[in-house]
């Protein structure tokens, strides 16, 4: 009887590990917290800081509209910016289309090897920032928005060629299968069946890639690759904070509707 | 009667194409003009071939020794990363808590509060980190504020959006055993968004130390400034181990965050 009972008893197994496992992770953490606070060198504002803080709030509340049009001026700045961020995501999304299928799962167990170099090229060119890509570029094409334009050609396959892949893995193989038994060749297969299922997605992340590119296009120009961001770096260096203030707002202003407009697509083609 | 007449065959038009060749014929305005903007050649890239490849050839070997000296760097470089996503993460909560309109019902805070987080996600890091440069001088510090600011902006803006999708029935239990706000989000919400909040706090961790790797380039910390001064004098090969070094160090940091998250969700 009381072995019965024993034996129903819910025993509470693995109460002892969770709680080592809790205690084990506390610990872990506490020690890379302090070995990262132990590194930081102490936390001192210099008297200048709330000044020139005030002086930027101030900038952004009374911008220099004065910098707003002119060749040299805001607009421009802004076009530029979107115009190497359009074309970067052109390029890029050309380029990954091979990769997103050469990156994808196979079905049969062959492509194994394939799909695992496809996504180590994917990651290599992940880990490259676009900035130092534009660094790179810029040895090679000259300064300008050109270089911008590769970096961001560049350095976008990375993303665009992970999410592709997952597009293409999650394709449904009735059509494909469909069209291989009227006797369609190769080519016929894809566009009829593989295309129409991955088109939406593919340009769902090119929009939501071109989102981003905007925003790393208007930092481009701190390295000489065009775009927004010389004027900015200038306006900074030479403490000119109203100009600042214009060309923060006409950033934030540029990248809002961006996504307005990007995500108004993005949600009409899923 | 008139069951009797045939019904006239129509064939039934295909869809207007107008739309696509309307859309088509805008995308390829807009890339003529951002080519022609931009000064974009596909010449100057081809004639320019050999000096990208001699840039290539240049950099190998890679500047072994040079490693030693990019530690203390690299390290720097993750600790602003651990200290940024810490702090992002400590500010997020509240912000989460006022934007997820199920859990703050007042409709003219939650929206404000989404507008503001929204405005934080327009700023690049760079131009954050640039910004505090100015405001605070050189070194690592500047460089943990904009990261911070940075992290607020997607841990917030990815949990509130986990949190608006939890289930209804624990909040409707908690407010149905008059548990007061505290209690309410204590035991309702926290349970089930823990998890996600977890998960994108890692996320977002790997995330920064991409950032962090970069943002010495407007002197905010990190192994950013080596970057800058080993291009400035054309010393290629340490460009390379720098490349190398962060290589590794990324892939590190993405491996076992993706096993960590995976093991959460």
């Amino acid at each position: 009887m009381s072995q019965l009972s024993t034996q129903f008893v819910a025993k509470p197994t693995g109460r002892g590990k969770r709680l080592f496992n809790r205690v084990l992770i506390l610990v872990i953490l506490a020690a890379i917290y302090v070995w990262a606070f132990a590194g930081v060198e102490t936390f001192e504002i210099k008297e200048t800081a709330g000044q020139i803080s005030k002086a930027i709030l101030n900038g952004i509340i009374q911008p220099d509209w004065d910098f707003v049009p002119g060749a040299e001026g805001l607009i421009y700045g802004l076009i530029d910016t979107l115009a190497i961020s359009i074309l970067g995501t052109f390029i890029s999304a050309i380029l990954t289309i091979p990769f997103g299928f050469w990156a994808a799962t196979r079905r049969d167990k062959s492509g194994f090897f394939v799909t695992g170099i496809g996504r180590f090229v994917l990651s290599f060119i992940r880990v490259f920032p676009e900035v130092v890509l534009a660094i790179i570029f810029i040895k090679a094409v000259g300064p300008g928005s050109f270089a911008g334009v590769l970096a961001l050609g560049l350095h976008s396959i990375g993303m665009l060629g992970k999410l592709f892949a997952e597009e293409v893995e999650a394709i449904d193989h009735g059509p494909k299968e469909a069209l291989i038994a009227t006797g369609a060749n190769r080519l016929q297969v894809l566009v009829y069946s593989v295309l129409p299922q991955v088109l939406p997605g593919f340009i769902s992340y090119t929009l939501y890639r071109f989102e981003l590119n905007v925003r790393g296009a208007s930092i481009l120009g701190i390295i000489g690759a065009g775009g927004i961001g010389a004027p900015l770096i200038f306006a900074l260096q030479s403490r000119n904070w109203p100009r600042v203030g214009v060309i923060l707002l006409g950033i934030i202003v540029l990248v809002s509707l961006i996504d307005l407009i990007s995500g108004y697509f993005r949600k009409k083609i899923v | 009667m008139s069951q009797s007449q045939t019904p006239k065959k129509t064939v039934p038009r295909p869809p207007s194409k107008l739309k696509h060749y309307l859309t088509a014929a805008i995308i390829l305005i807009l890339l003529g003009l951002s080519y022609w903007r931009t000064g974009s050649s596909i010449m100057d890239l081809f004639n320019n071939r050999d000096q990208m490849a001699s840039l290539v050839v240049d950099m190998f070997p890679p500047d072994w020794a040079y490693f030693k000296e990019i530690i203390e760097p690299m390290l720097e470089t993750i600790r602003m990363a651990v200290i940024g996503t810490t702090f992002g993460a400590i500010i997020s909560i509240p912000v989460i808590l006022l934007c997820a309109n199920n859990v703050n019902r007042v409709p003219w805070i939650s929206y404000p509060a989404r507008f503001v987080l929204n405005l934080i996600r327009t700023i690049p890091e760079l131009l954050l980190a640039a910004i505090f440069v100015a405001i605070f001088g050189l070194g690592m510090i500047p460089g943990i504020f904009a990261l911070t600011i940075f992290s607020v902006g997607i841990i917030a803006k990815l949990t509130y959006e986990s949190v608006e999708g939890i289930d209804k029935g624990p909040l409707e239990a908690m407010t149905a055993v008059g548990a007061n706000k505290f209690q309410w989000i204590a035991f309702s919400i926290i349970p089930q968004a823990a998890a996600y909040f977890v998960s994108y706090v890692l996320y977002t961790f790997e995330v920064n130390i991409r950032a962090a790797a970069i943002l010495g380039l407007v002197g905010a910390g990190g192994i950013g400034l080596y970057y800058d001064s080993n291009l400035g004098f054309f010393n290629y090969p340490r460009v390379n181990t720098l490349i190398i070094a962060t290589l590794v160090v990324v892939l590190i940091i993405d491996f076992v965050s993706n096993k960590l998250r995976e093991k959460l969700l």
